[in-house]
C-alpha cells in the first residue's frame, strides 16, 4: 500500500478510508506498532496527523480529543481529552505553556483515502 | 545664613506632627522641641491599650531617634516657664534659654476637674498621661469599687480602663441626662448604657456630685439629690481645659473660657507665635479631636513654608468603638423635624440604634447616629460630606439593600468625587488613595499607609481604603469580559438566547454567526449543552463537539479506558438487575464500586467494549445514568416512610420521580439531588443542587448547595409544600439555572454570583417577577418530552458503533497500550 515521494524520500503510507474519520474531528490508526491520530479539518478542508499519544501522562487519546484554532492566524490545535493541554497540529509544540513535543506527519487524501507520510 | 529657628512647645500628638508636616514640607527651620512630659509623643488616642497590653513603646508616634535623624532638638521633663516675646526668646525650668524665629504652642490640655469638696483625697485620679495611668493602676490593685466622673467620650474611654483593670464594680456618672451628650441623643444613650451594662457598667445619670467622702482617702460619692455611692477609687474624666497658662502670662490674647485665640493661619495676638490643637481657640470653638488638631499643625506648617492654606471649621464626625460598643456621630446628628426628616432604626435585641437626618426634600443625608453597628458610617459620612443624592428609599442606607443582596461596598466608594477626603485624621483624599494605586503599584493597606499615610491615625477609614484599593486596581486590572473563549464575544445566556432567537441547531451554523476562527475545547462543549438544553438533539449526532465522556459516552479514566454507570433511580435496584450488573462486570473483566450517589460504576472498559456492554445491560432494563454528562446525576435518597420508623413521607418513589423527570437533561454544569423522608436527613439533601426534606405538611425544598471542594449548605426555596408544587418549583428553578448560568458553574456558585442572591431567586421562581415562568416550564417539558436513552440509540445503530473501535483501520484490535494491575481480588489502572 506505500509508494514513495522520490524528491523528498518520504513514504505514503494509506492510513485509512476518509469516511472514517469524523468530520471536524480525529480516530486512531495503527501503523505498524505505531497509533497515529488523523484529523479530518473539514472546516478548513486540511487533514493533519500527529502521534496518538499525549506526552503530559503518556496516554494514548489525543485522536479523541478535539480540535480548534487559536491566536490571530487560526493556528489549527488539537485538545488532549485528559487534561487540555493543547497542541499545535501543524509543529506539535505544547501550546499550554509546557515543553512537551509531538510527532506531526504529513497526509495527503486522494480518491477517498488517507495517505501518512513518513519520513 | 543659619536656618531661621521653630521652637515648638509641647511634645504631644499635635506637637510631633507639626514636626512631622514641617519636615516633610521642607528643611529650611532649624526644629527645637519642648516637652513637659518624660517620654516622647505618644498616641493618647488610645491610651486605655496600655491596660490592655500595649506597651509606652507601643504608644509612641515614633521612635526616639526619629528626632535626631530630622535633625530636631527635643528637650524632655522640661517644661517651659516663660517666654519674652520682645526678645523671641523661651526660658525653660531647667534653665535653657533660647531664641526663636517662630513658636509654635502646642500645649494641649489638662483634665478639667470640677470643683468639688474633696477632689485632693487619695484615691481619685485624673485620665491623662500615661502618668495618671500608671498611678491608676497601682491604686486599682487594692479597690473593689471604682467609678469614672464623666459619661462623655473620654469617661467612657477611662471606664474601660477601669474595667481592664479588673475592678469588680465600675459605675459611670454623668451631670447630664445622656452619655456622650455632645455625640449621641438620647435613644442613642439608652442603647448604648444598655449595652455597657451588659459588659458589667453602671451607669448613673443626672448625678451632680456635692462632694467626695472620706477621711484622706476616697470612701463615697455624695450627690445632690442625698444619694451616696460608695467607692474606693474615682477617675475623673469630665472634660478637658486647654493649657493657656504660658500664654496667658506672655500676654497674649486668650478667650474668657479659656484657649489661645488664633486665626485662620492659627496665629495668635502675636503674629510669630502660633497655637495649634487642644490650646487653640478658634472661632469661639476648642478643637478635642486628634483629627483637627493635625490640620491645625499642617495649617502652620505650610504657613512656614509659604504655602496657601487656613483653617476652616472642622467636621467634628467621628467614631469610635467604646468598650467594644460602635458609636459614630456624623454631620448634623441633632437636627430635629421639622428642619429634617429623621429615619431612626432600633434593635434592642442586638443593641443596635441608627438614626440619619435627611433633607426635607429627600435629597440628602444631614447627618446622624450609629450605636452598635457603625460599618456605614464611612459611606454615610461621605454621603453628607460630598452632598451625593440619596437613593429613592433612603432606609436603605441604614439597613441595607434588603432582599438578600450582598452589600457592594467597593461600587460605592468608587462613585465618590476625587476630592473627597477619606482619612480626615490625615487629610488623604479618594484622588491620592487612587493616585498612589496607579501610579505606584501601591496595592496594600500596609503599603497605603506608608505612601500616603492614610489610615495610620485613628484607623476607622482603613476598610474604606482597602475598598479604594481594590475598586481601583479592579477598574485597572485586565478587565476580563464575561466571554465564552477567543471565539465568541458572548456570555453564554447571550448565546443562548441567539440560538434559541434562531433556532440554530449546529455548532458550525453557531460559528459563522456568531463566532470566529475554528472554535476549541472550550467554546465547542459550552455550544454542545447549550443545544442541548435548547433542543435535546441525540447528542452522538455531533460527536466532535462533545467533552471527551460526551462523545464516547462513558467517563475516560487513567489508562484511557471507561466507565459505566447505569442509572439506578433513587438507589432503588431488584436483585435481578443487581445479578446483571455483575454478570456484565465479570463477563469485561470490570472493577466494581458504589458511587456516593447510591449507583454502581464499572470502571476499566475498552472503548471498543462499550457499546456491546451497553447492549447487555440495556436487555436487562437499564438506562444510561449520563454520569458523563453535565447533566442530572443521581437523586439520592434515604428508605423514607416505607421501611424507616421515622419517615413522614415516601422519600424514594419522590426520588424515582424525580430523578426519571429530570434525566438525560443537560445543563451548564452537573446536577445532584436528594430526597429525604425526615429531618434526620439521612440523604444529604442539603448537600445538593437540590434537596427535598419531608416535613409533617409536605416538603421544605433546599436549592443551590454543594459538596465537593466548597462545601455550601443549599438553601430553602419554599416550605411545606406538596409534590405538585415541588416539582413545579424545581421545573422553574432548573430551567432558569440551564438558561441564565455560565458554563461549568454549579448552582451554588451560580447563585452566589446572583444579584440578589437567594431573596432574587425566590421572586423570579415564587412570584414569577421576571414573567418568565410559564415559557420556563414549557421549555423543561419540552425537553423532558424529547428524552431519549443515548446510549440506546448508539447500540441500535451500527454507523454510530463503530466509533467506539480504537483503531479505524483494525476495528477488532483493541488498545494494546491498556493495561491493569491487580488489586484486592478486581483490577486497577496502571499508575501513569
Amino acid at each position: 500500500m506505500a509508494t514513495t515521494d522520490t524528491l523528498t524520500n518520504t513514504q505514503w503510507v494509506m492510513a485509512c478510508f476518509t469516511d472514517d474519520i469524523p468530520d471536524n474531528g480525529g480516530a486512531c490508526v495503527k501503523l505498524g506498532d505505531e497509533q497515529i491520530a488523523i484529523f479530518n479539518f473539514k472546516r478548513r478542508d486540511e487533514w493533519f496527523a500527529t502521534q496518538n499519544l499525549c506526552p503530559h501522562k503518556q496516554q494514548m487519546v489525543l485522536s479523541r480529543g478535539m480540535i480548534g484554532s487559536t491566536g490571530d492566524d487560526c493556528d489549527p490545535k488539537v485538545a488532549c481529552p485528559f487534561h487540555k493541554k493543547t497542541f499545535s497540529l501543524l509543529t506539535g509544540e505544547c501550546l499550554s505553556g509546557d515543553d512537551y513535543q509531538i510527532k506531526t506527519y504529513p497526509v495527503k487524501v486522494t480518491e477517498g483515502k488517507v495517505y501518512i507520510g513518513i519520513a | 545664613m543659619s536656618k531661621p529657628t521653630v521652637i515648638v512647645i509641647g511634645n504631644g500628638m499635635v506637637g510631633y506632627k507639626f514636626c512631622e508636616k514641617l519636615i516633610s514640607r521642607s528643611n529650611a527651620y532649624n526644629i527645637i522641641v519642648f516637652g513637659e512630659e518624660p517620654r516622647h509623643a505618644y498616641d493618647r488616642v488610645h491610651l486605655s491599650e496600655y491596660f490592655s497590653g500595649k506597651s509606652a513603646d507601643d504608644l509612641s508616634m515614633s521612635t526616639l531617634s526619629w528626632y535626631t535623624d530630622n535633625d530636631i532638638t527635643l528637650f524632655l521633663n522640661d517644661p517651659i516657664q516663660d517666654i519674652n516675646r520682645v526678645q523671641k526668646t523661651v526660658h525653660s525650668s531647667k534653665g535653657i534659654t533660647l531664641g526663636y524665629d517662630y513658636l509654635v504652642l502646642a500645649t494641649g490640655s489638662s483634665a478639667f476637674v470640677p470643683d468639688i469638696p474633696g477632689v485632693e483625697k487619695e484615691g481619685v485620679f485624673v485620665y491623662r498621661t500615661i502618668e495618671d495611668l500608671e498611678l491608676i493602676k497601682t491604686y486599682a490593685a487594692n479597690a473593689k469599687v471604682g467609678a469614672v466622673m464623666g459619661g462623655g467620650l473620654l469617661g467612657l474611654e477611662a471606664a474601660k480602663a477601669v474595667l481592664d483593670l479588673g475592678i469588680p464594680q465600675a459605675h459611670v456618672i454623668e451631670f447630664a441626662p445622656r452619655l456622650m451628650p455632645r455625640q449621641i441623643d438620647s435613644m442613642g444613650s439608652s442603647m448604648l448604657q444598655s449595652k455597657l451594662k451588659s459588659l458589667g457598667l453602671n451607669i448613673l445619670l443626672n448625678k451632680s456630685t456635692q462632694c467626695i467622702t472620706g477621711d484622706h482617702k476616697i470612701t463615697g460619692l455624695q450627690f445632690n439629690d442625698d444619694s451616696v455611692l460608695p467607692v474606693d477609687m474615682l477617675v475623673i474624666s469630665a472634660g478637658i481645659r486647654p493649657r493657656d497658662e504660658l500664654a496667658k502670662l506672655a500676654g497674649l490674647h486668650v478667650g474668657t473660657r479659656g484657649g489661645i485665640v488664633v486665626n485662620e493661619k492659627m496665629q495668635t495676638s502675636d503674629e510669630h507665635i502660633f497655637a495649634i490643637g487642644e490650646c487653640a481657640l478658634f472661632d469661639g470653638m476648642i478643637y478635642g479631636l486628634v483629627a483637627p488638631g493635625y490640620e491645625m499643625a499642617d495649617v502652620v506648617a505650610a504657613y512656614l513654608t509659604e504655602a496657601d492654606k487656613s483653617f476652616k471649621s472642622f467636621d467634628m464626625s467621628t467614631k469610635l468603638k467604646l468598650i467594644g460598643v460602635d458609636v459614630a456621630s456624623f454631620g448634623d446628628a441633632f437636627i430635629t423635624e421639622p428642619d429634617c426628616r429623621t429615619i431612626i432604626f432600633e434593635d434592642t435585641h442586638k443593641g443596635v440604634y441608627k438614626r440619619i437626618n435627611i433633607s426635607t426634600d429627600g435629597k440628602y443625608l444631614l447627618g446622624g447616629i450609629l450605636i452598635g453597628d457603625a460599618d456605614a458610617y464611612n459611606m454615610l459620612l461621605q454621603t453628607v460630606n460630598n452632598k451625593l443624592v440619596l437613593p429613592p428609599s433612603p432606609e436603605d442606607l441604614l439597613l441595607g439593600a434588603r432582599g438578600g443582596a450582598e452589600s457592594d461596598g467597593g461600587a460605592g466608594v468608587m462613585s465618590l468625587p476625587d476630592d473627597a477626603l477619606i482619612c480626615s485624621c490625615e487629610a488623604v483624599t479618594k484622588g491620592a488613595i487612587c493616585d498612589a494605586v496607579n501610579n505606584q503599584d501601591i496595592t496594600t493597606v500596609d503599603g497605603m499607609k506608608k505612601c500616603t499615610k492614610a489610615g495610620t491615625g485613628c484607623g476607622g477609614c482603613v476598610p474604606m481604603v482597602k475598598d479604594l484599593i481594590t475598586g481601583t486596581m479592579k477598574a485597572n486590572g485586565l478587565y476580563v469580559k464575561n466571554v465564552i473563549c477567543e471565539h465568541f464575544d458572548h456570555s453564554r445566556q447571550e448565546l443562548l438566547d441567539l440560538i434559541r432567537i434562531n433556532k440554530i441547531k449546529h455548532y458550525d451554523e453557531v460559528l459563522d454567526h456568531y463566532g470566529r476562527g475554528d472554535g476549541c475545547e472550550v467554546c465547542k462543549p459550552v455550544v454542545a449543552s447549550i443545544l442541548s438544553g435548547l433542543w435535546n438533539d441525540l447528542i452522538v449526532k455531533q460527536d466532535v463537539i462533545q467533552d471527551s465522556n460526551d462523545r464516547y459516552l462513558a467517563n475516560i479514566q487513567k489508562g484511557g479506558t471507561y466507565s459505566v454507570v447505569p442509572r439506578i433511580p433513587g438507589g432503588e435496584i431488584t436483585p435481578d438487575k443487581l445479578i446483571v450488573i455483575g454478570q456484565v462486570a465479570k463477563k469485561y473483566n470490570l472493577y466494581t464500586k458504589i458511587t456516593g450517589g447510591q449507583r454502581i460504576d464499572l470502571f476499566g472498559a475498552h472503548m471498543n467494549d462499550l457499546p456491546q456492554i451497553w447492549e447487555e445491560l440495556i436487555d436487562a432494563g437499564f438506562e444510561s445514568g449520563h454520569a458523563y454528562g453535565k447533566s442530572l446525576r443521581t437523586v439520592k435518597s434515604c428508605v423514607g416512610s416505607t421501611w424507616c420508623r421515622f419517615g413522614l413521607h415516601d422519600s424514594v418513589s419522590f426520588a424515582i420521580e424525580i430523578e426519571e423527570r429530570y434525566k438525560g437533561i443537560r445543563s451548564p454544569h452537573k446536577l445532584k439531588g436528594g430526597v429525604s423522608g425526615c429531618i434526620r436527613e439521612c440523604a444529604e439533601a442539603q448537600a445538593k443542587d437540590f434537596g427535598i426534606i419531608a416535613t409533617e405538611k409536605g416538603w421544605n425544598l433546599y436549592v443551590c448547595g454543594n459538596g465537593g471542594s466548597k462545601p455550601q449548605h443549599a438553601q430553602l426555596l419554599a416550605a411545606d409544600i406538596d409534590s405538585e408544587t415541588c416539582i413545579k418549583y424545581l421545573d422553574r428553578f432548573l430551567m432558569f439555572y440551564i438558561k441564565t448560568a455560565d458554563p461549568l458553574t454549579r448552582t451554588a456558585t451560580w447563585l452566589n454570583k446572583m444579584d440578589g442572591g437567594m431573596s432574587y431567586l425566590k421572586n423570579v421562581v415564587i412570584n414569577d417577577s421576571l414573567g418568565i415562568n410559564q415559557q420556563l416550564e414549557e421549555d423543561i417539558q419540552g425537553l423532558i418530552d424529547t428524552y431519549h436513552c443515548e446510549w440506546k440509540e448508539v447500540v441500535e445503530n451500527p454507523e454510530l458503533r463503530k466509533r467506539f473501535n480504537h483503531f479505524v483501520n483494525a476495528p477488532e484490535e483493541k488498545d494494546p497500550n491498556v493495561q491493569f494491575a491487580p488489586m484486592r481480588d478486581q483490577i486497577k489502572a496502571r499508575e501513569w
